[in-house]
């Protein structure tokens, strides 16, 4: 029994698996991210492509429907292939981008700003644990919108295809669900990175939006004047781009080329992608100074040395 | 049964910076009282127990597990209330509290109830479905401690507890934790710089200075023992009273002709004393019990010298007469 009106009692009764705890923090969580009547609304609008892409699976397989509504021959104008579930996680992880960008900053910001740290890490509770809850506020949200989705709409075609279909495509399930762990995961990353490095939601937000668009934009002026691809490197999006392509086996290393004039010859000039192992290190070094920085400022109190 | 606290060698650097150095000695009251000026380490003594800082030499132990082996079995027996504000930003007082119960183990439905009859324990019944930003500095206060009794922990860490409050708040804040402490459910360490919050609440207390120890002891042994120390001032026949109270087994020394400083050994009363000033003749004209108040032992620690330990230790002792 507790302490009203009984005076201080130790508390006698059963404690929950301590490896579940950290979903504690996306529980609360998602009171206060479901409030906002913007984050529901958007939410909802993130549904919209995976119920499209339902609906021209079904139209796929069926005559009559196609008929009935008068429509071309959907098969040939969209093949349901890794182009296909390729376009799906690109547009639905740009989607998730957005989402996180409205739930993920204020994650750490705000208890760094409340000095709500200690009270976490005085608890039964590690860092890790703490970084792990933060992380699956957005892991969970997006991916329901992402690779779940993505996943469901395999399997319908299966279905309807037929089991020698997903047997010869079970590679592009795991397709769908490795590109959008690794973008959610990377997604996690930067937000929490970002929230714990500023106290206020609005810089942390602007910051977020920055660390995506500003190397980018970058990336894309190096590509223009030395004539290169090699600026991609440098963007977030042309990297994730660059690993979706090659997780769906899409990925091509040449994709462009002009001619110029040097020294009054023609020359051909061939524009060649960053190499695909290129792109999971610069992946994978943008995720590392992430964690460091998590681990940095994701402390009861900061020791100043 | 283990000890509340156990130091044994404990340091704490922060680079270069020695912040805590070889604190050794053991603190078992049921409340002990944490005292130092500012830059002590008192704080970061707290926060190493915690194990927010690693020992950078040493160890300790609460209730028998090292800090450093079983940090996260030890936070399972403490609760902390920090120093400043600390709260989640856009909770209601008691979803605040029910998380911090959750996060300490309890179920969903148990943290609940815990977090509203904490929250009445402390007096925020009425104000529990307040958003914590709403509330004033005094209400903070009690927040934080509803947090960390919660989960009903073995130890409660209190830093600064009465900072802040006004006098009904303070006194509000010294009866809950006398209260807790005497329920013997919990034990007690408090930080403060009030010396009067500590003397009305604990009774041991750990004086710390530069990161040392500068003192330890017992307050209620100290008390006890300080109520056998006596200041006389006589007229009459002084050394020969002194010399018949020395038969007697006191210890005893003058600080000027008529002041007499004695210590009453085991058996001997006033009354003795009265007997024999009568049969000397000698007139008592005042007689004091020598008491040493927290400020006494708390000032005397920060004068220096050896660490100040053990009951009686503390006091105007027999190595001052």
């Amino acid at each position: 029994m507790a302490v009203y009106e009984h005076g201080y009692k130790p508390y006698t009764g059963a404690l929950t698996p301590e490896w579940s705890r950290f979903l504690i923090i996306p529980r609360h969580a998602y009171r206060d991210v479901f409030r906002s009547k913007f984050f529901v609304a958007f939410f909802a609008l993130c549904f919209i492509y995976p119920l499209v892409a339902a609906i021209l699976i079904y139209l796929h397989h069926n005559v009559n429907a196609l008929s009935m509504l008068k429509i071309g021959d959907v098969r040939e104008l969209i093949p349901i292939n890794a182009s296909f579930f390729y376009t799906f996680i690109t547009s639905q992880c740009s989607l998730a981008f957005f989402l996180t960008l409205l739930i993920g900053p204020p994650l750490v910001s705000r208890d760094l700003a409340n000095n709500a740290l200690p009270l976490y890490l005085s608890r039964p509770f590690t860092r890790k644990e703490y970084v792990v809850g933060k992380m699956s506020v957005i892991v969970i949200m997006v991916s329901l919108i992402t690779w779940v989705p993505g996943l469901l709409l395999f399997l319908l075609q299966a279905y309807l295809q037929g089991a020698g279909w997903f047997g010869s495509n079970l590679w592009m399930a795991g397709s769908i669900f490795l590109s959008a762990f690794v973008w959610i995961v990377a997604l996690a990353i930067l937000s929490l990175a970002v929230s714990a490095l500023f106290k206020w939601r609005v810089v942390a937000s602007g910051a977020m939006l920055a660390v995506f668009f500003i190397p980018s934009a970058f990336g894309e002026i190096i590509n223009e004047l030395f004539m290169t691809r090699s600026g991609h490197l440098i963007s977030l999006g042309a990297i994730m781009n660059s690993i979706w392509l090659g997780l769906f086996g899409l990925f091509k290393r040449q994709t462009g080329s002009m001619q110029g004039s040097s020294n009054g010859r023609r020359i051909d000039i061939v524009f060649l992608e960053p190499p695909l192992w290129s792109s999971w290190l610069a992946l994978g070094l943008f995720c590392a100074v992430c964690v460091l920085l998590i681990i940095r400022k994701v402390r009861a109190y900061e020791v100043v040395k | 049964m283990n000890p509340v606290i156990e130091l044994d060698g404990l340091g704490v650097a922060f680079g270069k910076r020695h912040i805590l150095q070889d604190l050794r000695g053991t603190l078992d009251g049921r409340a002990i009282g944490l005292l130092g000026p500012n830059g002590a380490g008192k704080t970061t003594l707290i926060h190493t127990l915690l194990g927010f800082h690693p020992a950078t030499a040493g160890t300790a132990r609460i209730f028998g597990q090292d800090i450093n082996a079983n940090a996260k079995s030890i936070r399972a027996l403490v609760g902390y209330m920090p120093e400043r504000d600390s709260f989640i930003a856009k909770m209601t007082c008691v979803h605040f509290v029910r998380l911090m119960a959750e996060l300490s183990g309890m179920p969903s439905e148990a943290a609940l109830e815990r977090a509203h009859e904490s929250l009445f324990y402390v007096g925020l019944g009425e104000a529990r479905y307040r958003t914590l930003d709403t509330y004033s500095l005094g209400m903070k206060q009690l927040a934080k401690l509803a947090q960390a009794i919660v989960h009903g922990p073995k130890l409660i860490i209190l830093d600064e507890p009465t900072n802040g409050l006004d006098p009904p708040t303070r006194l509000r804040m010294i009866r809950l934790i006398r209260e807790i402490r005497d329920s013997g459910e919990a034990r007690i360490m408090l930080s403060s710089h009030l010396l009067r919050d500590v003397e009305e609440c604990c009774d041991e207390i750990l004086v710390l200075k530069d990161g040392r120890i500068a003192a330890n002891c017992n307050l209620e042994e100290e008390r006890r023992a300080n109520r056998k120390f006596i200041e006389l001032e006589m007229r009459g026949d002084n050394r020969g009273f002194a010399e018949a109270v020395g038969r007697l087994g006191c210890e005893y020394a003058f600080t000027n002709e008529r002041r007499l400083k004695l210590v009453l050994p085991e058996g001997v009363e006033i009354r003795d004393l009265y007997r024999i000033a009568a049969e000397r003749e000698v007139q008592i004209r005042r007689l004091n019990y020598k008491r040493d108040s927290l400020e006494d032992i708390f000032l005397k620690a920060m004068e220096g010298g050896a660490p100040v330990a053990g009951a009686g230790g503390g006091g105007n002792g027999n190595g001052s007469l």
